[in-house]
């Protein structure tokens, strides 16, 4: 006869602690979390101590002091009364700007150097080789500074452009004046505007852009829809009905209209006095970091762009052409979905660091969140230790929302697999 | 009547002809340029619209840079040189071609920059060539570390070796104590003694033989490095620590004890989501903050160090990547093998995850080297900071093409070379199917 018994009991040995896989994972766990908050402790209480002997507190109530400094590129009103808090927000819509800016041209430049590289030509392949490796093995913390002396030693003095017979002219119809001093392009201006409207009194957004805007918006969603019941009909009755050009109309006329209601003009710069007037003024700054961001980032979302269409094997174009689809609808719908999977993820951390980039806008003066609120605002008012965590707390929070969205993304996009 | 092929044709021929040449268009450099310079009327015309360019391109570039300027001694000598005419003036470099290279390093002591690069060349020989140096070399590798600080800042040379001691006394602690107990205690114990040898015993001890035996470079200020010596010695630096570093990192955030993972992805996150310039604005200004009062160690260190914590968050991107790319089947086979977690680690997931990784960790790299460029804003005089000084000099007011073709060129040799490097090296490497 069996009887069965229970396992003795094992007793808890201290050893066990190690050797024991059950509380082994729990010992290390311990020993990093106490070997952690030793580290952190021994920092802040450095940082206390020394805050003390420098007779320094921490606190933030200097932003609302006034920054007493001049920013010369701004998206909103500014002058140096204003506190060092809508100084630090001017520069970080600065640094947005650039950044949005830059991404774009990034984008077109790279999508077409990236196609042209993979060219049959063989001479414009190798020039897009030459551009992409002269781009990319460079700092391009040289290529900003090299661009910024560039357009203050080579372009002409806004006096070369006076008299009967001026050294310069305006480029492009007498609309662009590039200078040394930077480049005037012509403003939008509405001679019947609606006026501005002010958010929680600290800047003003114009009605204008709003109601342009919002009626872009709607007449593209309204073409979406005219698509979409085209979509319908084709799969109804297997004719799809022509309506490009009403799309075409419905997306262009009410803007058109509306910009007619509101008197859109250019404002165009002119010459007068030492300088010129009128026009949208792009200092020197913003327009080298621009350029030497974008063509360095332009060189890495090429690399991409080619890796991306490398990717697609040439089995998918030859088993949609076997499908008897046409060669836009073959890219359309077979090789660009599958391509922008394995691009997009890479573009996006481009992005993420053509923004992070940016912040080199400090060696050429550009006031972005750097120049503000960890260059002057810092040397003004001597608290470092505020200004800079703040400073990195603002990137942080502008890339943990690029990467979210990348994360998003590539959770709609993944592909299922088994 | 049979209907054959032969009765119905009056000829037929027998032999077959002779296999005749391709036609000449189609060989030769007239069909390759065909094929891939004419093939069509678009590509024609891209064709023809980027040799012009090229061609305008050397015909205002080859003047400029071919022009007599080389003594030129200030931006407007060069342009009597030139007597109106367009040209680089190669002056500024010859004049200021040590400075670019060596910042404000004594003149006399240029070897030392020099004999270190060469012996970093010679210790990267092993680690870069194996199949042609041999191994015996990596003893000297191991010993490079150590050599490099005494060599560029000078002083004694008891500094470096208690250094080294350290590291001496930790192995000797670990075989010791792996004797009796596991590996994971013996690595702690080891770490411990190691740590505590550093902080309390190697600099009395290192000063007490110096005094009995003081074998001493002269010293070099931290404040006299500058140019690409900088550059190279705090892109080496960086590059050399973040590998192991940026391993670490990896596989803390693939580890199975959450506490751990949370820290390393924390770390790993905030350092990739701010930009390196707020990471040097820390080391410049709140490291003294942070550390015990009285504390005041080098700029150059403090760098240093910000730029390798820098490199070894996006390192161990890198490498978690390579680890995710390899096959489930291959922790399950080590597991299968009975080999714990290091092991594991060691002969079977780290050969092939950092073979996989390779592309990324070298991109890593160039990254590094190029982004210690930005300690020129705040400070230090690595090669942008003197260009710009040197543009701010009276006499070469003005020039700028001439400064950034020669420090982009270098810059781009390094790098360029790195990425060439690095496709060799999977070529070498590759073992598998593709």
């Amino acid at each position: 006869m069996t009887t069965l018994t229970d396992p003795p009991a094992e007793s808890f040995k201290l050893s066990m602690l190690v050797y024991d896989t059950r509380y082994r994972s729990i010992t290390f766990q311990i020993i990093a979390l106490i070997a952690f908050l030793l580290f952190f402790g021994w920092l802040t209480l450095n940082t206390v101590q020394n805050l003390n002997d420098l007779g320094k507190e921490v606190s933030f109530g200097f932003l609302g002091n006034p920054a007493g400094y001049d920013i010369n590129q701004r998206l909103i009103e500014y002058d140096n009364q204003d506190t060092h808090l809508r100084a630090a927000f001017v520069g970080l819509l600065n640094t947005l700007l650039v950044a949005v800016l830059g991404c774009i041209t990034a984008t077109i430049v790279g999508v077409i150097v990236g196609v042209l590289r993979l060219s049959g030509n063989w001479l414009i392949a190798r020039l897009m080789t030459v551009y992409v490796e002269m781009f990319r093995n460079v700092p391009v913390l040289m290529w900003i500074i090299l661009a910024m002396a560039v357009l203050i030693e080579s372009l002409p003095a806004p006096s070369a452009f006076r008299g009967d017979d001026p050294d310069s002219t305006m480029k492009l119809f007498d609309s662009v004046a590039l200078t040394n001093r930077g480049v005037y392009i012509p403003e939008p201006l509405f001679s019947r505007g609606l006026g501005d409207i002010s958010f929680f009194g600290a800047f003003d957004i114009s009605v204008d852009l709003i109601a342009i805007i919002v009626v872009l918006i709607g007449s593209i969603w309204v073409s979406k829809r005219i698509g979409r019941k085209a979509d319908a009909t084709q799969e109804a009755t297997g004719i799809r009905p022509t309506t490009w050009h009403i799309r075409t109309a419905v997306v262009i006329l009410p803007t058109v209209v509306l910009l007619g209601i509101l008197g859109f003009h250019l404002g165009y710069p002119e010459l007068r006095g030492f300088n010129f007037q009128g026009g949208t003024h792009m200092r020197n700054s913003l327009i080298a970091l621009w350029l030497a961001l974008s063509l360095y980032t332009a060189a890495f979302v090429a690399e991409i762009v080619r890796a991306g269409i490398m990717a697609i094997s040439a089995g998918q174009t030859e088993a949609a052409a076997a499908l008897g689809l046409r060669s836009n609808r073959i890219m359309s719908l077979v090789i660009l979905p599958q391509a922008l999977r394995v691009i997009i993820p890479p573009l996006i951390s481009q992005y993420l660091n053509l923004t992070k980039n940016s912040s080199l806008a400090i060696a050429v003066g550009y006031m972005d969140i750097t120049g503000t609120l960890m260059g002057i605002t810092l040397n003004q008012t001597g608290r470092e230790l505020e200004t800079v965590l703040l400073g990195m707390a603002i990137y942080l929070v502008i890339s943990l929302i690029i990467s979210s969205v990348m994360n998003v993304y590539n959770e709609r996009k993944k592909l299922v697999e088994r | 009547m049979s209907n054959t092929h032969a009765d119905t044709v009056l000829y037929v021929r027998d032999t077959m002809l002779d296999q005749q040449e391709p036609p000449a268009s189609t060989v030769g450099p007239v069909g390759w340029a065909k094929d891939n310079l004419f093939s069509g009327w678009l590509n024609t015309a891209l064709t023809v619209l980027s040799s012009l360019f090229i061609a305008y391109l050397l015909y205002r570039l080859i003047p400029w840079f071919v022009s007599p300027t080389w003594d030129g001694t200030s931006l407007s000598n060069c342009r009597e040189i030139l007597d109106g005419h367009e040209g680089a003036c190669w002056g500024v470099i010859r004049d200021r071609w040590q400075q670019l290279l060596f910042g404000f390093y004594p003149p006399e002591l240029y070897w030392r920059p020099i004999l270190t690069l060469v012996l970093l060349l010679v210790a990267l020989a092993p680690v870069l060539y194996t199949d042609y140096v041999t191994p015996k070399l990596l003893y000297f590798s191991a010993a490079f570390p150590f050599l490099m600080p005494w060599l560029l800042w000078g002083g004694t040379v008891w500094m470096p070796l208690m250094a080294a001691a350290g590291f001496a006394i930790g192995f000797v602690v670990f075989t010791l104590v792996s004797r009796v107990l596991n590996a994971g205690i013996s690595i702690f114990a080891a770490a411990l003694v190691a740590v505590l040898w550093w902080v309390l015993l190697a600099a009395p001890v290192a000063h007490g033989i110096a005094s009995v035996l003081p074998l001493a470079l002269e010293p070099v200020a931290s404040r006299d490095f500058g140019g690409f010596m900088l550059s190279i010695t705090i892109g080496v630096t960086a590059i050399g620590c973040s590998l192991p570093i940026g391993i670490v990192l990896a596989l803390g955030r693939r580890s199975d004890l959450p506490l751990v993972k949370i820290l390393c992805v924390g770390f790993i996150e905030f350092i990739r989501g701010v930009p390196l310039i707020t990471l040097l604005f820390v080391a410049s200004v709140l490291l003294n903050i942070f550390l015990p009062p009285g504390t005041n160690f080098d700029i150059i260190l403090r760098v240093m160090i910000m730029v390798t914590l820098f490199a070894s968050a996006y390192m161990a991107e890198v490498i978690r990547g390579g680890l995710a790319a390899l096959p489930k089947g291959q922790y399950e086979a080590a597991d299968a093998l009975g080999l714990d977690y290091w092991k594991a680690q060691r002969l079977i997931i780290m050969p092939q995850a950092l073979k996989i990784s390779i592309p990324g960790i070298v991109s890593t790299f160039i990254g590094v080297f190029k982004d210690t460029t930005l300690v020129s804003i705040i400070g230090l005089i690595d090669p942008l900071g003197l260009a710009n000084g040197i543009r701010a000099d009276t006499a070469w007011n003005g020039i700028y093409w001439e400064l950034f073709i020669f420090i982009g060129a270098v810059f781009f040799i390094f790098c360029f070379s790195m990425s060439r490097y690095s496709m060799y090296l999977e070529r070498k490497l590759q073992t598998g199917h593709r």
